[in-house]
């Protein structure tokens, strides 16, 4: 059964359609790459799956559970949507780490903030405010940053800061791992390190979705691909049908403009 | 010449410096009311409501846009001259509490505004950075972004802070006994001495060095505050 299900969800600011009826599913341990050209709405459907960006129509499910749907209200509340964002990890593009936080603080804090909600935290609070730490540990260390936890994040590289944002991110346990064109704001050098942890956790069956402009990644490291042109999805299939054999003219196009 | 200034001495720093300690009282007490109420109507003033939006700015506008003296005075005598009821009383205590209320509404507005280009100065991506992690509206507030808006808002509060030392002493107005109301005091005639001058001179040291100490307590918070970026 597929772990995602979205079934049309459009979204518009102002006057601007930029999700028109988007539809897909994605399996348990695939990773969907999402390419496209700029404003072609992959980053806004992304940020619709967090609900940083709230559809306007359309239904997503998850383990077949609804989790939003846009006529019901139940699902429209702050609280709600809270909780179940949870269902995906968000690494962005500018990282946007904590800057007053170290490292590791950056990767503990959330589960921190949320251990303290729960009822009987003070009867355990050094067990599990420990517990929390040795997991940001682990974490970092599988990111590569073992020499790095007590670092602020103007002490970092922009690689090992996005290597950060994924250990926070990877924090939440979250169903699906969500990557907002992650490699874009980084020096060539840098994004190597980067897309390296995402192979990694690919091969752990990771179940991904990343926008990406890095084509060859892409094809390497993807079960899925979705090319996404003025807020429709193109082409939804294996990158080989993709990149090798594309249905539609503007994605051989838009794949040209990368060979050239 | 030298022998009266010498006898003249310990008798007016006694008086200069229980003045102060009101000047110091009236200080302290608009800070800790201003701050928090500033922050309170920074809210406000970003606040979607747009009735309430107005309204709080068209407030910020009257408070920033008319001296403090005038407001003290209007706090002060408006009660008793209008409704034939001084509220605050003839007594210091009245006079004190007036005072402040006019230095936390004047001084919150001031630092409103501060707090205001603070929270928007803030990039939008660590809200959305904590919103996917689940965190609340006031988690955000309070553990991702405060910090990082004392940070920016901290030269401009600063300023703010030392020009509220000297404003103390605009309660003069109303005869709360602070540092100048005690130095001015010895040219009406207190303690045996009348006549001199150079009590109400002298309190200006008292300023000069009260916000030397603030300058350098405050240069060490920025400083403090340098561990990151």
């Amino acid at each position: 059964m597929s772990i995602l299900e979205v079934s049309h969800i459009s979204k518009s600011f102002d006057r601007t359609e930029v999700l028109k009826d988007i539809c897909f599913s994605l399996n348990k341990s695939d990773v969907m790459s999402i390419i496209g050209s700029s404003g072609s709405g992959k980053t806004t459907l992304l940020r619709c799956l967090n609900f940083l960006e709230e559809p306007d129509t359309g239904v997503i499910k998850i383990n077949g559970e609804k989790i939003y749907d846009a006529k019901d209200q139940e699902y429209l509340s702050e609280a709600a949507k809270r909780s179940n964002r949870l269902h995906f990890g968000m690494v962005f593009q500018s990282f946007n780490l904590f800057p007053q936080y170290t490292a590791l603080e950056n990767v503990t804090l959330a589960k921190e903030l949320h251990a303290k909600r729960e009822p009987d935290f003070k009867a355990h609070k050094k067990d599990v405010l420990e517990a929390i730490r040795e997991e940001g540990k682990a974490l970092l260390t599988q990111m590569g940053l073992a020499d790095r936890f007590d670092n602020y994040p103007h002490q970092l590289s922009g690689g090992q800061c996005q290597r950060v944002a994924i250990a926070r991110a990877l924090a939440m346990k979250p169903d699906i791992l969500c990557f907002d064109e992650p490699t874009s704001a980084l020096d060539p050098e840098l994004t190597g390190e980067v897309l390296k942890v995402m192979k990694e956790l690919a091969d752990q069956k990771t179940t991904m979705i990343i926008v990406t402009h890095e084509m060859s990644f892409a094809r390497d490291v993807s079960d899925r691909v979705l090319f996404m042109d003025d807020g429709y999805i193109l082409e939804d299939g294996t990158p080989d049908e993709v990149f090798n054999n594309p249905k539609e003219e503007r994605t051989a196009q838009f794949l040209a403009s990368f060979n050239s | 010449m030298m022998d009266r200034y010498i006898e003249q001495f310990p008798v007016v720093i006694n008086a200069l410096n229980i003045g102060f300690l009101q000047t110091l009282k009236l200080f302290l007490v608009t800070l800790i009311g201003a701050l928090p109420l500033g922050l309170i109507i920074s809210f406000g003033s970003r606040s979607k409501f747009i009735p309430l939006k107005l309204l709080v700015r068209f407030i910020i506008w009257v408070v920033r846009g008319t001296p403090l003296m005038i407001q003290l005075l209007i706090i002060y005598y408006f009660p008793g001259l209008v409704f034939h009821n001084n509220i605050w009383g003839g007594q210091e205590t009245g006079r004190f509490i007036a005072t402040s209320v006019a230095f936390i509404v004047n001084y919150s507005c001031y630092f409103s505004e501060i707090f205001r280009g603070g929270i928007a100065g803030i990039p939008k991506g660590q809200d959305e950075a904590g919103l996917v992690l689940g965190l609340t509206k006031s988690e955000i507030f309070f553990k991702v972004k405060l910090l990082q808006m004392v940070k920016s808002i901290l030269p401009p509060i600063s300023n703010e802070i030392l020009t509220l030392v000297k404003d103390t002493s605009l309660a003069r107005i109303i005869a709360l006994q602070e540092v100048i109301w005690a130095g001015q005091a010895f040219m009406k005639g207190s303690q045996g001495i009348s006549g001199e001058i150079w009590p109400l001179f002298f309190t200006a040291i008292y300023y000069l060095i009260f916000n030397g100490i603030l300058t350098v307590l405050l240069g060490k918070l920025e400083k403090k505050l340098e561990y990151f970026k």
